[in-house]
């Protein structure tokens, strides 16, 4: 525990220069928030506190401010993401061809529900909802790579070969 | 990069541009939209580019990625210019045999052309494919035409012509009123006279004006939007330069949804590229015009969609929409009048503007001009964006174009206008396409979403669908969506779930009534439509579901089980070995029974049962007859004669 804590604060630490470089890109300005959030975001999978007020220092915006905008919006985690992150499609057209049954087989099979991530961080499931790929549906993405007409079998056999 | 400082450069280097280019020059284009990478362009286009080398025909061919065509389904496609052979469903292994037999030999190669399902024929150009020969491609038939990363592509198919008459042949006022004259509508949803918006704006005395592109497409199943800022993200910025120069702005938004980085990548590129050719900045084209364009990304959130609530994103903040008492175009962004329109209205107007408003208005009805892109999916054999004029009738674009119903299922409804839209049944089937016949069936345009459901998709499930798509998306601001839809939602899942008791269509209208009449934004506004249009058309499915409990359409988890008919099993074993659950009982030669305790229901045994056993059937509404006793499992050799 008390390692895991320090390595958490090493990385927050990390952080916190690539954050002045991310924030000086965007001339520090206050309306760029939503942006730096995405771009720590996008680098580091999701944002420690530490970096949310790292921000609210630098840009100055008051931190629940930050809070509000972070739990609004979807792109952001507040928590940290497994090493493989599941999305399963769950728009109109995935839907009406049998989404809820991958999304089910997933759950069953990593026994975690949308929005978190096993306690091994080697998965976190998330919906989306439409990736644009309507004629494979339905449809789940692992790590960006986007696997097609998917039955509960194939979606078992797919998630086997992530370790 | 030259900059280029007046229209007659702008020509003279478009026609130099051309000139380089010699018309006979094989170019294979491979479509590198979102549905063909996930079904392996990429692969394809690496394997192009090698054999190419191998062959030692570098220069020779010009291999590029290209923007979505629109025929997902047979994706990847590749067009090979000048003959314009179109190959479908192209695989790696099948680049050697393309570059050898129809790039060196020029022979075509026919097992890669589409075969049309009813003659058997084959179509070797894209316009005579059913599926685009029905269409009327004004906007997106140029992706397939053009590298999306290069403006010169763009500027050798026109590109920024329409600008340059706008700059140097026409007042403002003529540009307006050619816009207005036109009878363009906001693509995004609302259908609101452009022209109309942008006078507003126009006319407002403030001297700092924005123009916005809403790229923020939420709608799921929707993703024409992405196809046109991905595959011609200089049409976009040619569009709102136009604009901005109408109403006197000097700066610009695009709004992109984080979900579509390519969409960011490209029309960000395409800022770069078209600011090197003084084509955005200071001075364009020396006319004196200046305008700048920023690209800011969405962080996900569906109401952000909405005007207000996208530019308050824009500021910085969270999303929420604010009353519009005074419109976003005299009071928008940072509080001055913002113009904010969606992608595929802003691709309309370099056309309106180089064609004129008569050629514009030639296609579609009275009220609805132009064309409409459609993404045409779900149960439908040919998935994809389809672009039709608008006044064509729903079952020309389901039949004609999207080749109807797969698996000889029989065609049960269409939604419209995504999660705020609503679901047309078949006898109306002859409706015109159009803002206001839409509406008046119960649906609405939308952004143009188009998802066809089949006999085996359950309606009350569909409402349930959507509104627990939007009670995610629902900002919580107002209490009329906040509370309403979290309501019409528990109720739904209630009757989905086998637990609808009398009294609950009743209590689910109510509840919309409020939400409409007394919602701040169209987002809750419109949030009972998914219920209402279905209860219109499908009420008999709702008094199933809560009086029967039993769902005709054999899709509610809640009020399905799955049987094997001891009749028919051949006891195989494929859905024993198959069942994610380890639910089938049985072994050779011994009869397979469902354990209902562990079923999850997932349907898999249903789907692996041989056509020709058919044993496994779906149950609604009436109880599961009892396993066949063990003694009489086993199957005797005269059984399978």
């Amino acid at each position: 525990m008390h390692s895991l804590e320090k390595k958490r604060i090493r990385k927050a630490t990390m952080v916190n220069e690539r954050i002045d470089q991310i924030i000086d890109k965007h001339q520090g300005e206050a309306s760029s928030l939503i942006q730096v959030l995405l771009e720590i975001q996008s680098e580091n999978h999701w944002l420690p506190k530490e970096a949310l007020e790292r921000i609210s220092e630098k840009l100055q915006v008051p931190l629940t401010r930050i809070q509000h905008i972070v739990t609004f919006y979807k792109a952001f985690s507040l928590v940290p993401k497994g090493r493989h992150e599941i999305h399963v499609c769950v728009g109109t057209a995935c839907h009406v061809r049998g989404a809820t049954r991958v999304l089910d087989t997933v759950q069953d099979l990593t026994g975690i529900k949308p929005g978190e991530t096993d306690l091994d961080l080697k998965f976190s499931l998330e919906t989306v909802n439409c990736v644009g790929c309507c004629a494979l549906g339905p449809v789940m993405d692992v790590d960006g790579k986007i696997y097609g007409h998917m039955a509960p079998a194939e979606t078992a056999d797919i998630l086997k070969n992530y370790k | 990069m030259p900059r280029i400082n007046s229209p007659e450069e702008l020509e003279r280097f478009r026609q130099d541009t051309i000139s380089r280019r010699d018309p006979s020059k094989p170019c294979i284009s491979v479509c590198a939209g979102a549905g063909c990478l996930a079904s392996g362009a990429g692969e394809v286009i690496t394997a192009f580019r090698a054999e190419i080398e191998k062959q030692g025909l570098r220069t020779e061919v010009n291999t590029k990625g290209t923007g979505c065509p629109g025929f997902c389904e047979r994706g990847p496609v590749v067009v090979i210019y000048p003959e314009e052979i179109c190959y479908l469903q192209v695989k790696a292994e099948d680049v050697p045999e393309i570059v050898s037999r129809t790039i060196k030999e020029k022979k075509v190669v026919d097992r890669l052309l589409y075969v049309d399902p009813n003659t058997g024929e084959r179509a070797t150009h894209e316009s005579e494919i059913p599926f685009y020969k029905n269409q009327e491609r004004i906007i997106i038939g140029n992706n397939i035409k053009i590298d999306p990363k290069s403006i010169e592509d763009y500027l050798a198919i026109g590109g920024y012509s329409a600008l340059a008459k706008v700059l140097f042949q026409m007042t403002s006022e003529q540009v307006l009123s050619e816009i207005k004259k036109s009878n363009l509508r906001g693509r995004g949803g609302g259908g609101f006279p452009a022209g109309r918006k942008w006078e507003g704006s126009r006319n407002a005395p403030d001297p700092i004006k924005y123009v916005i592109v809403n790229a923020d497409e939420g709608d799921p199943g929707a993703f024409m939007d992405r196809a046109l800022l991905e595959g011609n993200p200089h049409s976009i910025l040619e569009g709102l330069m136009i604009g901005a120069f109408t109403i006197g702005s000097h700066e610009g938004y695009i709004y992109v949804r984080q979900e579509y980085p390519l969409a960011v990548e490209n029309a960000t590129l395409a800022i770069k590229q078209a600011q090197a050719y003084g084509l955005l900045g200071r001075n364009i084209l020396g006319s004196g015009f200046d305008f700048t364009v920023a690209v800011h990304q969405g962080a996900g959130a569906f109401v952000c969609g909405e005007s207000t609530a996208l530019m308050t994103a824009l500021e910085g903040r969270a999303g929420e929409p604010r009353p519009k008492y005074v419109r976003s175009n005299i009071v928008g962004l940072w509080g001055r009048p913002s113009v904010l329109n969606n992608v595929e209205t802003w691709a309309n107007v370099p056309l309106i503007i180089n064609n004129g408003a008569d050629w514009f208005t030639q296609f579609g009805t009275e009220r609805s001009k132009g064309t409409k892109i459609f993404s045409l999916v779900g149960k439908i054999t040919n998935t994809g964006l389809v672009e039709v004029p608008m006044g064509i009738t729903l079952k020309e674009i389901i039949y004609n174009i999207g080749g109807g119903i797969p698996g000889g299922k029989k065609f049960k409804a269409v939604q419209t206008g995504g999660p705020s839209g609503g679901c047309i049944p078949e006898k109306l089937l002859e409706l015109e396409v159009g803002y206001d016949e839409l509406t008046k069936a119960g649906s609405m345009m939308g952004s143009g979403g188009m998802i066809v459901m089949d006999e085996d998709t359950c309606m009350v499930d569909v409402a349930r669908y959507f509104l627990n798509f939007l009670i995610d998306e629902s900002c919580g601001k107002c209490t009329p969506c906040r509370e309403g839809i979290r309501q019409l939602l528990k109720i739904l899942t209630r009757i989905t779930e086998g637990k609808g008791s009398e009294g609950d269509i009743e209590l689910l209208e109510e509840l919309s009534e409020v939400a409409v009449d007394a919602s701040l934004c169209a987002l809750g506004k419109s949030a009972p439509n998914p219920f209402l249009s279905t209860l219109k058309y499908f009420r008999d499915e709702y008094e199933a579901h809560i009086r029967e409990k039993r769902c005709p359409a054999l899709s509610c988890k809640g009020l399905i089980a799955y049987h094997i008919d001891p009749e028919k099993c051949q006891a195989c074993t494929i859905c024993l070995k198959q069942c994610p659950a380890g639910a089938v009982i049985g072994g050779k030669n011994r009869i397979h029974v469902i354990d209902q305790e562990k079923c999850t229901k997932c349907g898999t045994c249903f789907e692996v049962c041989p056509s020709r056993f058919s044993a496994v059937e779906k149950i609604s509404g009436r109880p599961v007859p009892a396993p066949i006793p063990q003694e009489e499992r086993m199957i005797r050799k005269s059984k399978n004669k």
